[in-house]
C-alpha cells in the first residue's frame, strides 16, 4: 500500500499505545532464549530475537481451544468464540507465510469460525530477518525470506529507524494512531533498497534443491530406503510438530465440570508421528510404523499442502523441527538425501 | 484485522434424539434418530454422521438407512468399541444426543442406473451398504441385475436379520450368505466372502461392485472383482479412517493426498489403486 518510516526511538512508544487498546503478543526473552507472550510492558519486546521455540501460530491456534460449551441436564450448546482485538508483534516472515497457509486452510472448503474470527481481530506486525537465525534455517530455499503479503504492518529495520511497508487499511490506522511516522523520502528508498539486497547474499541456501522442486521429489520418493533409515532412530516423540508454524492437525477433547452438569468441547494439538493418530475403532493402524508417520509428515511437508493449496508451502524452513529433534532428523538432510539420490 | 465474519461454527452438533433401539446383537444396535422440526437429514447413501455425546466426543457412524426411506428419520448401526459407541448402547429411547453432517462423497447412485449392481459388504460392513442397498431395491426398476453377497464370522454376528430374509426372498435379488464359522443351527454357507464368487457369472463391462468391509477384506475381494473382469473404476469401497472433524481440518483421516472424509469414504478403486496405506 504505501512505505512509510518511524524512529527507532518511537517503537517502544508504538508498541506501549497499542498495549492500552489491545493485548500484544510479541517476541520476549526467557531462561532458554526467547519465546511469543503476551506483553506487560512495551520494554520486553525483543525485536533482535532469533527464533523462539514455539511459533507464533499459537496466537492463532491456541494449545487448547474451546469449541462449545454445553449443558448435559438440560441439553443445550453454546459456540465460544475469542474475538478479543490483538496484536502480534514481531513476527519473522517464515512464520508469516506458515500463516497465510493456515488462513487458507482454515477459510477454504468448510470455512473454521473459530479460526476466522480470531485470525480476523488479530493484526500482525512482522519484522524482516537481515541474517539467517542459525545454521538450521532454510528460508532462502523456502523464499520465505521476505514477505510482500499476509502482514498488515512489516517493518524493516535501516540503522536509526524502521521502513514500515503498509499492508492493509487495519495496518494504516494502526500505524496512523499509535504512533509517529513519516512517508519515505528518497535517500530512505535507497537505503531500504541497497539493505534488502545485500542481504540476500548473508542467507545460505541449505538445500540442494529449490523448495517449489520439492512436489515433484517428493512425487518420486515413496518408496525411498531414507523412511526406514531415519524410522529407526526416530522415537515418536512429536517434538517436531509441536513446534513447527504449519502443522495444525488436532484432537478433540470433552471435559465436564464436578457436577456433570455443564461441559466443554475443546480442540487441542496433535501429532502425526504418535502412534495412535491413525488407529480406527477396530485396532487396525493405518501407519503402523515411524517410517511411514515421517513420510507421511514429509509428504505433507513438501507434497500434499502445496498441491492441495496453491501457492501456499507446507514447510516454510523455520528449522524449528531440525533444532527440537533429538535425533537428528531435520527437512534438509532428508530432502538432500532423497535428491542426490534420485540426483535429480 | 478485517471485519469479522458472520459465519457459524462448523463443530457445534444440532440436538436430536434417538425414538428407537434395537438390539441386534451382542455388540450391535440399531438407533433412529430424529432431528427437530421433523427436519430431514438430507443425505446420500454412503455418507457418515458425527455422533455426540456430550462430556464423551464424537464419533464417525455411517446413515445406514436409505436416502429412499428417510421421512424424517435416519438409522445407525453401531458396534460398541469404546467410549463413545458403549455410552450410546447405554442410552434409552427419548435420549438427547447431538448430530452434525451428513459429511462424505457417498456413492454416486445416479451414475449406476442401467447397470448390473454387485454388493458384497462383510460384517459390519452392511451398515453402510444397507443405505444402497435399501435405495437400488427401493427404485429396483432403474437397475440391471442386483446381486448380494454377505459375510460374517458367525451366525450370531449377520446383522439385519429380518431384511437378510426378505432379500433372499426377492426373485429379483441373487443373495448369498456366508459365515466363516457355522454353528449347530447353520445349514447355509460356510467360508469367507470369497467362497461365494465361484457361485457368480457377471456381465463385467456392465457391473458395479460395492464392497464394504474391513481392510483384510478389500484385498481379498478386490482381487476377486478384478479376476471377473470388473474395471477398476467401476469396484466401489468405503474405507473407515480415525476422524476427529469430519470436515476436512483435523488431519486424522489423511490418505496420501486425500481426505477420507471429504473425498471419501466412498472411493473407486481406481482412485485409490497405488495410493500408499489406502488399503
Ligand atoms: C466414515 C466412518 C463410518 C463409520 N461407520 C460406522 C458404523 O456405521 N457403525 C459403527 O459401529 N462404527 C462405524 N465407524 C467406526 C466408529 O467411528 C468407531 O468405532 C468409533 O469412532 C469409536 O469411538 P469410541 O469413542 O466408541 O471409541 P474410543 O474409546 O475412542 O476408541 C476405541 C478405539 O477406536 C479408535 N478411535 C478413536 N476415535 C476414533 C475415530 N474418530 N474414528 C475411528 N476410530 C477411532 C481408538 O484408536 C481406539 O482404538 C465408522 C467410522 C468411519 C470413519
Ligand atoms: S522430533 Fe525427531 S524423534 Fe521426535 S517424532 Fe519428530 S522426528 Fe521423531
Ligand atoms: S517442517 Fe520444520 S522447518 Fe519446515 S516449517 Fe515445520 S518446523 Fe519449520
Ligand atoms: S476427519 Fe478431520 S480432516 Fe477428515
Amino acid at each position: 500500500m504505501s512505505l512509510k518510516i518511524i524512529n527507532k526511538e518511537d517503537l517502544l512508544p508504538f508498541v506501549s499505545n497499542m498495549l492500552r487498546e489491545y493485548e500484544v503478543l510479541g517476541p520476549v526473552a526467557n531462561d532458554t532464549g526467547f519465546k511469543f507472550a503476551a506483553l506487560t510492558d512495551a520494554a520486553q519486546v525483543r525485536l533482535d530475537y532469533n527464533t523462539t521455540i514455539l511459533p507464533p501460530r499459537k496466537a492463532l491456534l491456541p494449545t487448547q481451544e474451546t469449541l462449545f460449551t454445553f449443558r448435559t441436564d438440560m441439553p443445550s450448546v453454546t459456540p465460544a468464540f475469542d474475538m478479543r482485538w490483538r496484536v502480534l508483534f514481531g513476527v519473522h516472515t517464515c512464520d508469516l507465510h506458515a500463516m497465510r497457509m493456515l488462513d487458507e486452510v482454515f477459510a477454504r472448503g468448510n470455512p473454521d469460525a473459530h479460526y476466522m474470527k480470531r485470525r480476523a481481530t488479530t493484526a500482525i506486525v512482522s519484522v524482516e530477518c537481515l541474517e539467517a537465525c542459525d545454521e538450521h534455517s532454510f528460508c532462502k530455499s523456502m523464499n520465505t525470506l521476505t514477505a510482500t503479503s499476509g502482514f498488515d504492518l512489516h517493518l524493516i529495520g535501516l540503522g536509526d529507524f524502521y521502513a514500515v511497508d503498509v499492508g492493509t487499511t487495519a495496518g494504516d490506522a494502526l500505524l496512523e494512531n499509535h504512533c509517529k511516522s513519516h512517508e519515505a523520502t528518497r535517500p530512505e528508498l535507497v537505503l531500504l533498497d541497497k539493505t534488502m539486497s545485500a542481504k540476500w547474499a548473508k542467507f545460505p541456501s541449505r538445500l540442494s534443491l529449490e523448495g517449489k522442486d520439492l512436489p515433484a521429489l517428493m512425487g518420486i520418493s515413496y518408496k525411498s530406503p531414507v523412511w526406514e533409515e531415519i524410522g529407526v532412530r526416530c522415537f515418536g516423540c512429536g517434538a517436531c510438530n509441536i513446534v513447527c508454524p504449519t502443522c495444525y492437525c488436532f484432537d478433540v477433547r470433552d471435559e465436564v465440570s464436578l457436577d456433570g452438569k455443564t461441559g466443554e468441547r475443546s480442540r487441542i494439538w496433535d501429532s502425526c508421528q504418535l502412534d495412535e493418530f491413525a488407529r480406527v475403532g477396530t485396532g487396525e493402524n493405518f501407519r503402523k510404523t515411524h517410517a511411514q508417520r515421517l513420510r507421511h509428515r514429509f509428504m505433507r511437508k513438501g507434497k500434499y499442502i502445496a498441491e492441495a493449496y496453491p501457492g501456499q508451502q507446507g514447510c516454510v524452513g523455520c528449522g524449528r523441527c531440525a533444532r527440537a529433534c533429538l535425533v537428528d532428523i531435520t527437512p534438509v538432510g532428508v530432502w538432500n538425501a532423497l535428491h542426490k539420490a534420485h540426483a535429480m | 484485522m478485517s471485519p469479522i465474519p458472520a459465519i457459524e461454527s462448523i463443530y457445534i452438533p444440532t440436538l436430536a434424539w434417538i425414538s428407537k433401539v434395537e438390539t441386534m446383537t451382542a455388540m450391535e444396535k440399531m438407533f433412529t434418530i430424529e432431528l427437530p422440526r421433523g427436519q430431514s437429514l438430507g443425505h446420500k447413501p454412503g455418507q457418515f454422521v458425527e455422533v455426540s455425546l456430550f462430556g464423551i466426543g464424537e464419533a464417525p457412524i455411517s446413515i445406514s438407512s436409505s436416502p429412499s426411506r428417510s421421512n424424517g428419520k435416519f438409522e445407525l448401526c453401531v458396534r460398541k468399541v469404546g467410549d463413545v459407541t458403549t455410552a450410546l448402547h447405554n442410552l434409552d429411547e427419548g435420549a438427547r444426543i447431538g448430530v452434525r453432517g451428513p459429511f462424505g462423497s457417498g456413492f454416486p447412485v445416479e451414475q449406476f442406473e442401467g447397470r448390473d449392481i454387485l454388493f458384497a459388504p462383510g460384517g459390519l460392513g452392511l451398515a453402510p451398504a444397507r443405505s444402497v442397498i435399501n435405495q437400488v431395491l427401493d427404485q429396483r426398476a432403474k437397475y440391471g441385475r442386483v446381486i448380494l453377497l454377505y459375510g460374517a464370522k458367525t451366525p450370531g454376528e449377520l446383522l439385519f436379520k429380518d431384511e437378510l430374509q426378505t432379500w433372499g426372498k426377492r426373485n429379483d435379488v441373487e443373495f448369498h450368505v456366508t459365515v466363516d464359522r457355522g454353528d449347530k443351527e447353520w445349514i447355509g454357507n460356510v467360508g469367507v466372502i470369497t467362497t461365494l464368487f465361484p457361485k457368480i457369472t457377471v456381465n463385467p463391462r456392465n457391473t458395479i461392485a460395492i464392497t464394504v468391509g474391513p481392510p483384510v477384506m478389500y484385498r481379498f475381494v478386490i482381487m476377486e472383482l478384478l479376476g471377473k473382469g470388473i474395471p477398476e473404476d467401476q469396484i466401489w469401497v468405503s474405507l473407515e479412517r480415525r476422524m476427529k472433524c469430519g470436515v476436512g481440518k483435523c488431519g486424522h483421516c489423511q490418505i496420501d493426498h486425500f481426505y477420507c472424509c471429504q473425498h471419501g469414504p466412498a472411493f473407486n478403486y481406481a482412485q485409490i489403486k497405488g495410493v500408499m496405506e489406502a488399503i
